[in-house]
């Protein structure tokens, strides 16, 4: 069966529902990054020293997972339900194609080794 | 002669009568001697006891200053620089701890406290000859003389160690280390040696030519190092980026630590000034506290009406200003006195730092200048409007009789003899700066390369990270 990754980016405080979420639905493996970035949500002016700043490298979290196709749909209903909140910053998700998946262990391939 | 017997009798009568009183004399004087012993003994004691105090507290003070340059001054600055420059930045402030030390030992005392001329030192103490366990009468009369040496000692390390503020992030550490050896020697000695040395220049109290009012160093320290920082900062140039790049402090935690470890040195280099465990050492340990309260209070308030917002980052900075600003004050004014010093001081180096750095357009990267050299001065010239002889009298005439000090007990002369003071110090700190500036250039470079700047010091000059935190570590 083919596999698909997704990436989806979050808010940090997000993070901790979308796993529980996650993990519900039978998703297991993820690995999660501190990023930084922004789409078109405004970051925040700092001041320093008399100067102001725009600081517009807003804190994210980078959710990567691979899983099977039949799982896709749901997993991505189960991050979209527990993240929204309707106001710009939300977030988003991307799907790409995986040509193969190796578990390192014991050198399984395919769909299994997810 | 031949004598009668009843003129022998009377002779013999006579003389024994001399001897038995001679001998009553004799008997009475003796019984005395205990007594004036004893008090003889006592006052040692006494003295002794004082001696003791005196000597606890200033070896106390030698170390909490030490502690306000490491520590505190390395976390302070180090804080408020990018994270690729924390470690060189710190490293800037304990390699004065090392540096300033060993030159101080081998020279830097003899110029500074040496007996000389009314400007400088001389030899006579090279290698710290003739300063030992005994007091030197003219400095501290109940402290052993290694005391006095190390407590200045301390105030030698910390004063260039303020200067790094102004080209932080861009001097080379050869360059650096050169220049503050010339520095220590070429501006600090002679102004430490005006204000405080025997025969000074601007010694108040061993009777300099014009008697300035500095307690604990607001002329030989603060307003040197800021405004050589000053110089510095307008001679190397801007950091690559500036002002357009946000360059926000990689921890403001570290600078808070930093600034609170500041705080509570700065008992040890006011209070300390005192030289002895006293009235006078309680008056400037309340000042000091008193106007670091008041001028962090003073610029939160600057920044809030300002900016809406009061920051930890002006809060603490504030606090600092305010230290600095009753430094020349603190064994001079009254604590009410000490409140107000504090808050103007507050205000003005907020300013200083937000408004007149930003109109002027230089980089003076952590505010040497802004917060040393602007609170240092007004800070002095408010010593000559707030001293006041009821709590300090330091000036007396001819008979003994207590004199005015400054401004509030009349004597509005005195503010003359600061502006002075602080003159000499702009004056001596901007021509040595440049002189030597130009020399360390010359013969070695002071800034680093573009490259290395944007690498980071850390890298470049020490081959070192400060932070190993997103490499994998076991």
């Amino acid at each position: 069966m083919p596999m698909t990754k997704i990436e989806a980016i979050i808010q940090p405080s997000k993070l901790e529902p979308v796993k529980e979420a996650l993990l519900e639905i039978g998703v297991e493996g993820m690995t999660i990054t501190e990023v930084r970035g922004h789409g078109r949500q405004k970051g925040h002016t700092e001041i320093y020293r008399g100067r102001e700043y725009t600081v517009d490298l807003l804190p994210k979290i980078k959710l990567e997972m691979v899983l099977a196709d039949d799982m896709v749909e749901r997993a991505v209903q189960t991050i979209t339900s527990v993240t929204r909140t309707g106001r710009i910053g939300d977030g988003k998700i991307f799907l790409s194609r995986i040509d193969d998946a190796i578990r390192i262990r014991n050198d399984e391939r395919g769909v299994t080794a997810l | 002669m031949n004598k009668s017997p009843c003129c022998r009798r009377f002779l013999l009568a006579f003389g024994l009568l001399w001897i038995c009183l001679a001998g009553s004399f004799a008997a009475f004087a003796q019984s005395s001697t205990p007594q004036n012993d004893r008090i003889a003994q006592l006052e040692q004691q006494v003295k002794s006891a004082q001696s003791s105090a005196d000597n606890a507290w200033m070896l106390v003070s030698s170390a909490l200053v030490l502690m306000m340059t490491g520590p505190g001054l390395a976390l302070f600055y180090g804080g408020l620089v990018r994270k690729k420059n924390v470690l060189a930045t710190m490293l800037q402030s304990f390699a004065m701890m090392a540096l300033v030390t060993v030159l101080w030992a081998l020279i830097g005392y003899s110029l500074s406290f040496g007996p000389g001329n009314s400007f400088i030192g001389g030899f006579h103490n090279l290698f710290l000859h003739g300063v030992g366990t005994q007091p030197d009468a003219d400095y501290s009369g109940t402290l052993p003389a290694q005391t006095f040496m190390v407590y200045q000692l301390m105030f030698a390390i910390i004063t260039p160690a303020l200067i790094t503020g102004a080209f932080a992030e861009r001097m080379k550490f050869s360059a650096m280390l050169l220049f503050m050896t010339l520095w220590s020697l070429i501006v600090y000695a002679p102004m430490a040696h005006m204000v405080w040395g025997k025969g000074g220049w601007l010694n108040a109290a061993l009777g300099g030519r014009f008697p300035s009012l500095d307690f604990a160093g607001g002329t030989v320290v603060h307003v040197t190092s800021g405004v050589s920082a000053l110089v510095c900062a307008m001679y190397l140039g801007r950091r690559m980026g500036y002002p357009k790049e946000p360059m926000p402090p990689h921890s403001v935690v570290l600078s808070f630590v930093g600034a609170c470890l500041l705080w509570v040195g700065w008992f040890g280099f006011n209070a300390g000034s005192a030289l002895a465990a006293n009235g006078l050492a309680t008056s400037a340990f309340v000042n000091t506290h008193f106007a670091a309260a008041a001028a962090a209070l003073g610029w939160v308030a600057a920044e809030w009406v300002r900016n809406g917002k009061a920051s930890a980052l002006g809060a603490i900075s504030g606090s600092v200003a305010g230290l600095v600003a009753i430094t020349p004050a603190a064994g001079f004014v009254s604590p009410m006195s000490a409140l107000l010093i504090g808050a103007i001081a507050g205000v003005f180096c907020y300013f200083m730092v937000a408004k007149i750095k930003n109109i002027l357009g230089y980089d003076d990267s952590l505010d040497a200048f802004g917060v040393h050299g602007a609170g240092g001065t007004i800070g002095a010239l408010l010593t000559g409007i707030f001293a006041t002889s009821s709590i300090n009298p330091i000036y007396h005439d001819a008979a003994g009789n207590v004199l005015p000090s400054g401004a509030v007990d009349g004597n509005w002369g005195q503010l003359g003899n600061q502006f002075v003071a602080v003159a000499i110090a702009w004056t001596i700190a901007i021509v040595g700066t440049l002189i030597i500036l130009k020399i360390v250039d010359v013969l070695i470079g002071l800034r680093v390369s573009p490259d290395h700047e944007v690498q980071g010091l850390d890298l470049s000059q020490h081959g070192e990270e400060g932070y190993y935190w997103e490499l994998s570590a076991s």
